[in-house]
Formats: C-alpha cells, sequence, structure tokens
C-alpha cells in the first residue's frame, strides 16, 4: 500500500544487466527488493495450494531453538536460503527507535572471517543476490544463489548469526548511510511522511507508532554498546527460522545445517512486549502540510492480525473494496465521479499485534480532499449497510487464490510467505488460510465491515500542499566547467 | 577501501569456504558458477503469417501463464506537437471496446484473479496477461480484443487526460524523478527521448480522438509486434489459439525513418533546481550506446565495476561504505534502440552535492586512467556470468528476457553465447571502453537540492 514504507532494506540490488526494451526510465532499478515489495503487497494473499504446500514443507527445530524448514522445489536449479528473525521496531524502546533496523545493515559489516563489505562481495562473486529487510515485526536476510551453491549462503547466515563484529569503525559511516536513507524514503516524499504521522496518530501507545527507520534524532543517538546489547538479545537461534527452498535434497542438508548452526548457543529468552494498543474511542484527525501539488487523504481502522477469525473477511473486504480497477473504491472515486487518480484499500494481517487495515487516494487537480474523503467513506457506508454480491465476494476469494498460485513460481517468494507468517505466528496457518477465505459469506463482510470500520475506530490523515514562498532558483539554467 | 587488492577479509573467507570439512563435500562444485546447461530450452521462436513474431516456453510446474507483448508503438512515434499521444493511446486501450465498456474488461480479468496492463515506454508499448492456464482462453480474448477494437470513446478520453495531468504533477512532487527528467531534457534537448513519455501539462489536452485513432491504426500492428509467452501452455495449442484471435489482425503501418541522432554535448551542461528538500538528487552522465555496439560485453563488465555491481561496486565503496554520503549510488549503461544513455544517480543531503559530484568525477577519471584489478575483473564475470541461474527463475523474469532477446535481435542461443562474451573480456578492454565510452569533462549534469544548501558549480 502506498502510504506504508513498512520494510526497509538493506541496500539497492545491482543495476539491471539484461537487455532493456521496453523503458528508458532512468532510475532503472528498484530501491526495494523483490523480498520487500512482496512483503508489501503480501497482506493475507495466500491460498490454493496451501494445503499442500504445508505437505511439501519439512520443519525441524534444532537444540538450540533454531526453526528449520526445508522446501524441495526442483522447477528451477536455484536455491533461496532465509533467515528471518523475530524482531522488528515493535520491539525497540523510546529513544532508540530504528534500532532494528540500524542492526540490519550492520550484518553486512563484517566478522573476524567475513571482512566489512566483503558479504555482498563473496555472495554476488558466486553469482548470487542477498539483501535485508526489516519490517515492525521481523527482520528477514536472504541470499539467492543457483542450487550449487546453497551452503555458501548457509555459512555467511550462520557465521553472522554466531561472530558479528559491530565494529566502531564501521559503525559511523553505516549510520550516515541510514540517516540518508530516511531522507530519501521518508523525509522528500510527502506519501511516506503523511503515512508516518498517521501510523504515530493511529497507535498512542503500542510501538506500531513509530516508523521502522526509526526517528532522526534516535538515529543519531545509538552507541556501538546499544547495538552489541540489541544482537545478544535478539539474535539468537531461539528468536530465528531459517529457511532453505528450492533445488535442494533435504536429506543432504540437514546435517550440513546441524553443523553449522547447531553449536551457536542458545540466548535468554527475549523479552516481550508489554504494551497493548487501547482501544479507539473516537475519530483522529490529522494534518500535514508539506511543499507538494496535490493533496493525499488516507484513512486507517484498527482490526485484528492473521491470528483472528475474523482475517478472513477482513481480507476479502479489502480486495472489495481496492483489490484493482473493478474494485468498489476505483469504480466509484475514481471512475464515476472523477474525483481521483486512485483509490485503494489495504488490510496488514502479517503483524505479530493487531494493525490496520487501511484506504487511501490521491485526489485529481481541482479536487478536494474533503470530497475525496466523503466519497471513500460513503463506499465504507455501503458496505456496512448492503451485502455485497455474489459475484464480487467470488472475486476477492478468486484474487486471493490466484496471487498465491502466481507466488508459486518463485521459490524465494514462496519462501518469504513461510517467514512472514512463522516470524508473526506460524507457518502453518498458511494451510488453513485458503479455506478460510473460501467459507466467508456476503453476511461475514458485512458484519466486519460494520464492527471494524467505524468512525470512532478510525483515524483519517490528509497531506495539504504547501508552495514554498519564494521559488528562488528554479529552472536556471547552468553554464558550463573551464 | 576494497578496490584494487584483495583485502584481507576475503582471502579468510576463501579459507573458510574451502578448507572447512562440511564444504570441501562441495568441492566439485566451486568453480566458477556454469550457466551451460541452463539455456537448452529457453523458448521456441515462429514467425506467424500476420507477422507477429511468437516466442514460447513451456513451464508446466505452475498452472499460469505470463505474456508480454511488445509493440513498436512507443513515444519516439508522438508528433512533436502531441507528446504523449503513445501514452494516452496505451493507457485507453484497456478503456473500452466494440464489445466491452472499460469496466467489463477490468471485472472480467481481475474475476479471474488475472491481470492485463499497458504501458507505453519510449520505444515501444509493452502488455502484459498474466491469468491462471485454466483462464488463458479468456485472457487471450481480452487480450485479442483491446488490440483490435479499443473505440477510443471521448468521455474515456476526458478521464485518461485527467488522470495523466495529475500524474504529471505527482512526478514533480519526487525530486528524484524531477531530476531524471531534467537530466534527460539536458542529454536529448529536442530528441524525443528528451520528452517525457507521458508528455506534458501543455500537449496532452490538445491530443484528440483522431489523434488517438490514427496512432492506433498505424502502429498496432501485427508485423511491428512480438509477443513471449511463457508458462503452462504448449506450443501448437496456443498457436492455434492465437491464430484464431489474433487472425483478423493486419499487418501494415507507414516506415519509421529515425530521428536525427541526438548531439554529443561540447562542454558540461548543468541544470539546478530548487526544491524544499533535504537530499540533492543528482543525475549525471551523457550518451551511452546502442544494443548493437560491439563493445556491449565490455562497456557492461566496466560498468559494473564502476557503479552497476550494486553494493559492491566503485561508486558505492567511495560514495556510500567510505564517505556514508548516500544509500543508493550507481551508474547504469541504458541501451534504447536509437540512442543509449550513461547515467550515474545518486541522492545526498545537501551540503555535500558538489563533494559528491566531484568523487563521481574522479571514479570516472580513475577506471578511465589506471587498469582494473584482477581481482575486481574476476569478480564482475563472475557476477554477469554466474547469475544467470537466478535472472532466469521464474516465468515473469523468462518472459521478459525473452521478448528483450527479440526485440534486440540477440538469438535465441543469448544465454548461451553471453558468458563467453562477457568471459573474454579483458583489463585492457576495460579500460579502452572506458576512454571510449565514459566522459568526464563532457556531461550534463541534473541537480534537484535545496540551492541554498547545495552549492552547486555551474
Amino acid at each position: 500500500m502506498s502510504y506504508e514504507p513498512r520494510a526497509m532494506s538493506q541496500h539497492p540490488t545491482p543495476r539491471s544487466h539484461e537487455p532493456r526494451a521496453t523503458s528508458r526510465e532512468l532510475r532503472g532499478f528498484s530501491l526495494c527488493t523483490a523480498l520487500v515489495v512482496i512483503c508489501l503487497f503480501l497482506s493475507l494473499a495466500v491460498s490454493a495450494s496451501a494445503a499442500s504446500l504445508a505437505e511439501r514443507v519439512f520443519e525441524t527445530t534444532l537444540d538450540n531453538g533454531l526453526k528449520v524448514l526445508l522446501l524441495e522445489e526442483s522447477k528451477a536449479p536455484v536455491v533461496t536460503i532465509q533467515v528471518w528473525y523475530k524482531v522488528g521496531s515493535r520491539n525497540e524502546q523510546i529513544g532508540k527507535t530504528g534500532i532494528s533496523h540500524m542492526l540490519e545493515h550492520m550484518m553486512f559489516n563484517g566478522t573476524p572471517t567475513i571482512g566489512p563489505k566483503q558479504f555482498s562481495l563473496i555472495v554476488q562473486r558466486n553469482g548470487g543476490q542477498d539483501n535485508a529487510h526489516t519490517t515492525s515485526d521481523y527482520t528477514a536476510y536472504y541470499e539467492n544463489f543457483a542450487a550449487d551453491r546453497v551452503l555458501f549462503g548457509l555459512e555467511l547466515e550462520a557465521d553472522r548469526m554466531a561472530h558479528l563484529l559491530l565494529g566502531e569503525k564501521e559503525f559511523q559511516p553505516e549510520r550516515q548511510v541510514v540517516i540518508e536513507e530516511r531522507r530519501l524514503r521518508i523525509e522528500d516524499q510527502p506519501a511516506n511522511v503523511l503515512g508516518e504521522v498517521m501510523r504515530a496518530t493511529a497507535f498512542l501507545a503500542h510501538p506500531y507508532r513509530w516508523p521502522v527507520i526509526g526517528w532522526p534524532s534516535d538515529i543519531e543517538g545509538y552507541t556501538r554498546d546499544d547495538l552489541v546489547q540489541y544482537f545478544r538479545t535478539f539474535y539468537a537461534p531461539n528468536n530465528a527460522t531459517l529457511i532453505v527452498a528450492g533445488d535442494i535434497k533435504k536429506d543432504d542438508l540437514l546435517p550440513k545445517i546441524q553443523a553449522l548452526f547447531g553449536k551457536i548457543p542458545r540466548g535468554p529468552a527475549q523479552p516481550k512486549v508489554i504494551t497493548v494498543e487501547p482501544p479507539q474511542r473516537g475519530e483522529r484527525r490529522v494534518y500535514v502540510k508539506k511543499d507538494a501539488e496535490l493533496p493525499l487523504v488516507f484513512g486507517v481502522y484498527h482490526v485484528p492480525n492473521l491470528t483472528h477469525p475474523d482475517s478472513f473477511a477482513l481480507d476479502v473486504l479489502a480486495y472489495i473494496l481496492g483489490g484493482g480497477q473493478s474494485a468498489r473504491l476505483h469504480q466509484q472515486v475514481v471512475y464515476e465521479k472523477r474525483l481521483a487518480s486512485y483509490a485503494s484499500a489495504d488490510y496488514s494481517g502479517v503483524h505479530v499485534d493487531p494493525y490496520l487495515l487501511g484506504v487511501s487516494a490521491g485526489p485529481l487537480p481541482g479536487k478536494t480532499a474533503e470530497e475525496v474523503e466523503q466519497a471513500i467513506f460513503a463506499e465504507i457506508e455501503r458496505v456496512q449497510r448492503e451485502p455485497v454480491l455474489e459475484r464480487e465476494l467470488q472475486k476477492a476469494k478468486n484474487q486471493i487464490e490466484s496471487e498465491f498460485i502466481f507466488a508459486q513460481d518463485s521459490v524465494h517468494r514462496l519462501a518469504s510467505l513461510l517467514g512472514a507468517w512463522e516470524s508473526v505466528a506460524n507457518w502453518r496457518l498458511l494451510a488453513g488460510y485458503l479455506d478460510g477465505i473460501r467459507k466467508v459469506t456476503a453476511a461475514d463482510v458485512q458484519r466486519v465491515a460494520k464492527h471494524y470500520l467505524t468512525q470512532d475506530n478510525r483515524t483519517v490523515a490528509i497531506l495539504i500542499p504547501t508552495k514554498p514562498a519564494a521559488p528562488a532558483g528554479a529552472g536556471q539554467p547552468g553554464g558550463s566547467k573551464p | 577501501m576494497r578496490t584494487r587488492d584483495v583485502t584481507r577479509g576475503s582471502a579468510r573467507l576463501w579459507a573458510v569456504v574451502f578448507l572447512t570439512p562440511v564444504l570441501s563435500l562441495l568441492s566439485p562444485v566451486l568453480g566458477p558458477p556454469s550457466p551451460v546447461a541452463l539455456a537448452a530450452a529457453l523458448g521456441q521462436r515462429q514467425v506467424l503469417p500476420s507477422g507477429m513474431v511468437l516466442l514460447v516456453s513451456e513451464k508446466r510446474a505452475v498452472p499460469i501463464v505470463t505474456a508480454t507483448m511488445l509493440i513498436q508503438a512507443g513515444a519516439i512515434l508522438d508528433p512533436p506537437d502531441r507528446a504523449g499521444l503513445a501514452n494516452l493511446t496505451a493507457e485507453l486501450l484497456t478503456q473500452g471496446t466494440k464489445t466491452r465498456t472499460a469496466t467489463q474488461i477490468s471485472e472480467a480479468i481481475e474475476f479471474v484473479g488475472g491481470s492485463l496492463s499497458v504501458e507505453a515506454g519510449q520505444d515501444v508499448t509493452t502488455v502484459t496477461l498474466s491469468v491462471l492456464s485454466r483462464d488463458l482462453d479468456l485472457g487471450l480474448d481480452l487480450l485479442a480484443d483491446i488490440l483490435l477494437n479499443p473505440t477510443f470513446a471521448p468521455d474515456e478520453i476526458q478521464r485518461k487526460v485527467q488522470e495523466v495531468l495529475a500524474g504529471i504533477k505527482r512526478k514533480q512532487e519526487d525530486p528524484g524523478e524531477v531530476s531524471a527528467e531534467a537530466f534527460a531534457a539536458l542529454l536529448f534537448g529536442t530528441h524525443p527521448y528528451g520528452r517525457p513519455v507521458e508528455g506534458i501539462e501543455a500537449s496532452v489536452p490538445t491530443i484528440t480522438r483522431d489523434d488517438l485513432m490514427r496512432f492506433h491504426e498505424a502502429y498496432f500492428r501485427p508485423n511491428r509486434t512480438i509477443l513471449a509467452v511463457v508458462g503452462d501452455v504448449s506450443i501448437p495449442d496456443l498457436t492455434r489459439r492465437l491464430e484464431a484471435k489474433l487472425g483478423a489482425w493486419q499487418p501494415g503501418g507507414p516506415n519509421f525513418t529515425p530521428p536525427p541522432p541526438p548531439a554529443v554535448l561540447a562542454r558540461p551542461v548543468v541544470r539546478t533546481i530548487q526544491r524544499d528538500v533535504t537530499q540533492a538528487n543528482i543525475n549525471l552522465g551523457h550518451l551511452g550506446v546502442t544494443r548493437d555496439n560491439p563493445d556491449y560485453y565490455a562497456i557492461q563488465v566496466m560498468n559494473y565495476i564502476l557503479g552497476g555491481g550494486g553494493i559492491t561496486s566503485r561508486l558505492t565503496a567511495t560514495i556510500r561504505e567510505e564517505k556514508g554520503w548516500a544509500y543508493d549510488v550507481g551508474s547504469a549503461f541504458i541501451p534504447d534502440k536509437y540512442a543509449g544513455t550513461f547515467n550515474v544517480s545518486l541522492q545526498t543531503k545537501n551540503e555535500v552535492a558538489q563533494d559528491a559530484i566531484e568523487a563521481v568525477l574522479a571514479e570516472i577519471r580513475r577506471i578511465r586512467e589506471q587498469p582494473v584489478g584482477d581481482d575486481e575483473l574476476k569478480d564482475a564475470k563472475a557476477y554477469l556470468t554466474g547469475s544467470y541461474p537466478l535472472r532466469l527463475d521464474t516465468s515473469s523474469k523468462i518472459v521478459r528476457l525473452l521478448a528483450s532477446i527479440e526485440y534486440f535481435g540477440l538469438g535465441l542461443d543469448y544465454v548461451d553465447r553471453s558468458p563467453g562474451l562477457i568471459n573474454a573480456v579483458t583489463a585492457a578492454d576495460v579500460q579502452r571502453v572506458a576512454q571510449k565510452y565514459l566522459n568526464p569533462d563532457r556531461y550534463a549534469l541534473a541537480v534537484v537540492a535545496d540551492l541554498t544548501k547545495a552549492k552547486i558549480k555551474p
């Protein structure tokens, strides 16, 4: 969803080396990795062969508590190695916000055997691709390789889980990189500034209120000792899941995983997140003024996560509202009323604690945020008032099913699904998920719309564009250098 | 810094990965990754009677079909006073046909959990279709309908013009986009590549229904089209279905005279744009090469070392890792059909913008003046050849590669040939192409920044 940069990744990926015929876009690469993109669009969308997926995944737990998931899938000669730590910005304390993400960056900065900055060099030298990302709920690392390189990835991950150095000399410039990352992703992007303020308003107490990348003052303030302490607390095998998927033989791999990871000592129990978000009692509104061309309208409602029985109906509801151009928000707000150039909805259930269902729209020039807001809420009132059509219901279910089938095209995506679900709850919930979706009725959709999408339970955030007082120097032509 | 020497760290890892008992079990496979076995079945090519080139790769493991169609109907064909015509045409294809309304089209494809989209680029317009294989017939029906029978209803034109204008405004909110657009304008001047694909605020509202119908009639022709299909299909069955659905599509279209090549810059040209932003968004570069340049592979290796290799490149080493000035910095050679671009882009705090620009120029000079190290060369080749399995591991990646290979006339043995071409590149080649194709004295530079803090030398 456009207003929620939930995931921060360690580095941009290598630029395209393939011939390109389709575009001459200069920024021909993504700042996010495939992994991040999936997580943004993932919502709870999984299904069709979910049951058979559950049968294909081999699960074991090493003595030190490391959960291991292996998936043999030989359709392409590749493998993905992923380590998911159950730590994200929800585990942080005020004053140290963003430290999960800072630590993610430092995971590429050296162990006694792998010098600083060498990690990705070694991966790429072996034809591989690597990256990592941090969210509010987990921090994930991956290497993708040709299948014959699988042990490289395992070796690298075991090494940094056990022996991360966290050198002061590497930490200081890396902090500056993160400060630049925050500027790039948040400060100069009006939609992302609005999203940040909106979440800080929607959550009063729960750590979901601060941004994954952290507040600027906190990024400036961590010490190396903070990072060492955080690493020791959360980067233990008993707080992690190792996933290997692709062209592998699990019986060959298991002893090697045991040899590499089994010797890493179990860590102490991780501290629990105590704070529970109190119920919202009345609409909250927040405005952000920023140099921008057009307003934006965002709204979020507190909703349960994927462990709750209502999550199936909430997922279907989000598709009916925002699942494409034939969905209600686009049809009414964009197409019929011609108020916005886009309008969408998104349910984020893949969180440890209850999170949000969001709606968003970008008004057309000449249209006001108020008109757009009213049109969006009129659609929400309509799903509360009248049951959705059977065909709309079936369409949403088909979309959720097919999204999961398409995810099977890539072992990386499939492994990422397992990792995200396991990190926030239990990957086995995937198996029952499609069944849950299939059982959703029009009455269920109406019930959850009435129950959760109430005015008292929502936070509305509006971007008010401002123009700088004097656009000095705008467009001045340049000169030449001697 | 890692540049030309083997660093201590990597030497130690070498010991780890080669000497530990566990890994020694794998020693037979620890040479350079070998892509040879991959390409055997990249796809089959045929030319249909209509002139459309069809490439198909059967991948039956997952019940999905992905199709990518490249049509020579890009923005380069826009008349100068109708910038945005190709884009508006593309946007409107899915917005109504003789038998289906816009909503019926989106509802039909979304009902089966598929997707159908059209996007204009500078050279080609790309149509992408993804469906579960059981819905292939519906998908192809819709694909054929939007290609052959779009109606360009006045009401739909009005809607899309408004949306495109909103998009143009929103693009102004993204300093990276503003910088890239200003860079293209500096580099290409009046050449069509200097204009944004979506047009400008002045041109888009002047486009008429006649313009759209004429553009569609002229350029959406099977003899100007490549269709690549990957997934759960059989080639004879797919061919039969396509002939049934697209049989009425007639070849034709005018000959296209490419625009004169853009002029080479005679001196640095700089454009600075004031915005209330925390980072300077910098694009620096000059003309590059087209895909048929015989030095293309040497340039790829050279650029990987300079700034194309992601986190491992020299630009990243200097500007991100050493100085901590940027999260993202990199370079690219972008080979479009009629001209290429060389571009370095980065974002850094306003205050050090000029320093960062100078660091970029220093790296460009260094790769021209000194041969690259043996390890850098070896690493670049190892990635560029060894990452092939990852570049072909999903249907959507294969379909894009197939279409590109055909578009650039590389031949279906491209994946087989490419590693040899990369591996033949020497350090002398890298230096030669750096000297020939990089120029630190004649470049275009676009900077969007808070100019009260970013002091950019003119």
